[in-house]
């Protein structure tokens, strides 16, 4: 099988059913479920830990260009964005544009 | 009488269906994600996944965080960890589709006709759905919604295109900056939905403990972060909620 085929067979068993499923289970048990019962919560708080893990890996092993910038510089401008999210109007627009613009000022003036 | 009184001829299902994707281009969740898929196509090209492997994924996936896992973690980790991972973070579709679909149910509805617009729920088309549906007559709900999810998702297939060709033509510093976008609007969009005690702490609690893990080298650290952080959250949320009612 050619590697072009694999990675479409294996978005399809590792990406689209292990999501879809739930959308599946949505409808078959309809009504019923409570969106504030425990297991819901506590399932909600794992995908969202999974998902804070995610970012901390994009963070510390970087794809492709982001690796060119230093770690501190990363970090740094994870954190600047996150307080100016805080700050100024709990805007996320202004989260994403301090953030990004601490990154490239960080890079510029430390170096890739 | 042969036809059904509710059932609708098909030239004002495609008004239905056109309206829904109206709705889709003047809701801000469009521009959102046109944003947020940029990211996510640079990630895949830099991964070294193809063009069209990122659109179907798009296409087939239909959830962001689900998503980036998938795209972050299929060249290094096992598939069986990927699975898990991706099957976890989408686990809210579960109370989101079984929340919205009494809007759609109705006398004459089949199951396989659901199908296709549960497909299509996400967040971004849950939310707007939630809000718009009950605004019109039950027969218009299920084309209303499929336009609706198909515009929102072609805002994605979109900025997923941009950010894939602008990743292999930008100087590496501003390729740098579009690969922040993904970590970021995570970090926002959390911020933002994080309702209760239990989101804000696991989010905080799985950036500090995912590298902890990560560096034991036992394998499956994305669940393992999960679990931990995510159960510790769920714990302290219980311990809290025991102690107000014990003052009370």
């Amino acid at each position: 099988m050619s590697a072009e085929l694999q990675s479409y067979l294996i978005l399809i068993v590792v990406g689209f059913l292990p999501s879809e499923v739930w959308r599946w289970l949505g409808i078959a048990l309809g009504r019923g479920l409570d969106e504030q019962s425990e297991i819901i919560l506590w399932v909600r708080g794992v995908a969202t830990a999974l998902v804070a893990a995610v970012v901390a890996r994009i963070i510390l092993i970087p794809p492709g260009a982001l690796a060119g910038v230093a770690l501190s510089v990363r970090i740094a401008a994870l954190a600047i964005g996150f307080f100016a999210f805080l700050f100024i109007r709990r805007s996320a627009f202004a989260g994403v544009l301090a953030g990004e613009a601490a990154l490239i000022a960080g890079a510029l003036a430390f170096g890739g | 009488m042969s036809a059904e009184p509710t059932e609708q001829p098909p030239h004002v299902s495609a008004q239905v269906f056109l309206d829904g994707i109206v709705a889709a281009v003047r809701s801000v969740f469009f521009y959102v994600l046109v944003g947020n898929y940029l990211g996510l196509g640079a990630l895949a090209h830099e991964v070294g996944f193809s063009f069209w492997w990122m659109a179907l994924s798009t296409l087939l996936v239909w959830a962001a965080p689900a998503q980036v896992i998938l795209v972050s973690t299929l060249h290094t980790a096992a598939l069986f960890e990927v699975a898990l991972a991706v099957t976890l973070s989408s686990v809210r579709f579960l109370p989101m589709v079984a929340a919205i679909l009494p809007m759609m149910r109705r006398p004459g509805v089949r199951q396989r006709d659901l199908l296709l617009p549960m497909h299509l729920t996400a967040i971004s088309v849950w939310v707007e759905g939630m809000r718009l549906l009950p605004l019109m007559p039950a027969e218009r709900r299920i084309a209303f919604y499929n336009g609706l999810g198909v515009g929102l998702m072609s805002a994605a297939l979109i900025g997923g295109a941009i950010g894939f060709v602008l990743a292999a033509k930008l100087p590496p510093l501003l390729a740098a900056a579009l690969l922040f976008f993904t970590p970021m609007a995570i970090l926002m969009s959390s911020a933002r939905n994080s309702r209760t005690l239990i989101d804000g702490l696991a989010f905080a609690l799985g950036l500090v403990v995912g590298p902890v893990v990560a560096a034991q080298k036992i394998g499956l650290d994305l669940m393992w972060t999960g679990l931990i952080a995510g159960t510790v959250a769920y714990a302290v949320h219980r311990l809290r909620e025991a102690r107000r009612r014990g003052t009370s």
